[in-house]
């Protein structure tokens, strides 16, 4: 399709026409019959013209079937199930928002429920470590002992329910990184999609620029505006390789303090 | 010590309110961008703020020039936490008067250490 474009191939119609047309405008032209070279030259004139009108209307259905293949133009079922495809993707995208915040809120949650038992057990065991040593050095009275003695045994009953319940916690946030199956999949579907949607644009930039070089078209395109970092332009792909970007904290530390902060 | 946490993500916030928590701050109030947390910081007698830079409406270095030019808050300890990881961004922060800059993924060690440094400045 795209060959098919290539003005250096005209079609060999028009290239017989051609040269059965020079070598009569040369003969013409030798003869002295100028009145019948010009209109020669006006036949040549349409020729080229008819041809690359030709070449138009060829790029033209080309350029129509590459945007019915980016699949925005529905006209059948079809179409309509790969425009249907697009919107799907931010859908997913989206699904893959609402698993991922659901997964941290849940980790979250059993995080916030696990950390205060850790700390009340940790506490509580140093304190009794505390008693013991001092029972053991012999530096209790019986009093205290018998206080002692009951802060064991409670110590014993709540710290395996607290162990139990840290474990579970652990396990369930374990579990909660199921999304990962999940959400990976939809991201590779969409990258696929993106990537399939991103040839189609290729090849209608091509068939484009086909045209305008058969039509003689000069665009005037301004210079893409900079991209302001003000508004913030998010997370940094590949920031080890790139000098305009920090590769971490250390980065931020050495260019501040070079700042005098 | 009262702390505002700035961040359109409502996990993030939660995560840096847990850290704070850590380190012994248990007085803080969130927002989801500086529309919403400049008049919560107009009225309510914050000690430090921490905020995101990218976020859908006022983003984070514009309520640090806000704050910068407030004459009631000018003097706001400000912490930014943050994805943005561009030269020109940080020094663009410095500029505006960021007291510290956490750039994302972050560890709480760096949190704290960014923290405590900019309190003991202050002090």
């Amino acid at each position: 399709m795209v060959n098919q474009a290539n003005n250096q191939n005209l079609d060999p119609e028009v290239t017989e026409k051609l040269k059965a047309q020079a070598t009569e405008l040369m003969a013409q032209v030798n003869a002295g019959d100028y009145g019948k070279a010009m209109s020669l030259i006006n036949d040549l004139n349409e020729v080229r013209d008819q041809s690359l009108y030709r070449e138009v209307g060829r790029l033209t259905r080309s350029l129509h079937e590459a945007i019915r293949n980016f699949q925005i133009d529905p006209q059948n079922p079809e179409q309509q199930e790969a425009l249907s495809k697009m919107s799907d993707a931010s859908d997913r995208l989206e699904y893959v928002v609402q698993m991922t915040s659901k997964a941290a809120n849940r980790t979250m949650d059993l995080v916030e429920d696990a950390m205060p038992r850790a700390r009340l057990m940790r506490e509580q065991s140093k304190l009794l470590r505390d008693d013991w040593q001092r029972l053991r050095r012999r530096e209790m009275a019986p009093a205290e002992f018998r206080e002692l003695y009951g802060r064991i045994d409670n110590f014993f009953l709540t710290s395996a329910d607290d162990a139990e319940s840290v474990y579970n916690s652990l396990s369930e946030i374990l579990l909660a990184q199921d999304f990962q199956d999940l959400t990976g999949q939809v991201i590779q579907k969409v990258t696929t999609l993106v990537k399939e949607v991103e040839e189609h644009l290729l090849s209608l930039v091509v068939m484009a620029s086909h045209v305008d070089k058969i039509t003689g078209t000069v665009h005037e395109i301004d210079a893409p505006e900079a991209v302001s970092a003000e508004q913030g332009v998010g997370p940094q792909i590949h920031a080890a390789e790139r000098t305009d970007v920090v590769s971490g904290q250390d980065d931020v530390d050495d260019l501040l303090s070079s700042l005098g902060f | 010590m009262k702390i505002l946490i700035v961040d359109d993500f409502s996990t993030m916030r939660r995560i840096i309110k847990n850290l704070l928590r850590d380190l012994g701050f248990t007085n803080t109030d969130e927002a989801d961008d500086g529309n919403s947390a400049l008049p919560m910081l107009k009225s309510g007698k914050y000690d430090f703020l921490v905020t995101d830079w990218n976020m859908p409406g006022m983003s984070g270095i514009d309520l640090l020039k806000a704050v910068r030019a407030d004459d009631n808050l000018k003097t706001l300890p400000v912490l930014m936490v943050t994805a943005e990881a561009k030269r020109d961004q940080i020094v663009a922060a410095a500029q505006a008067g960021v007291n510290g800059y956490v750039v994302k993924p972050f560890t709480a060690a760096v949190l704290k250490e960014k923290i405590e440094k900019i309190f003991e400045r202050i002090q």
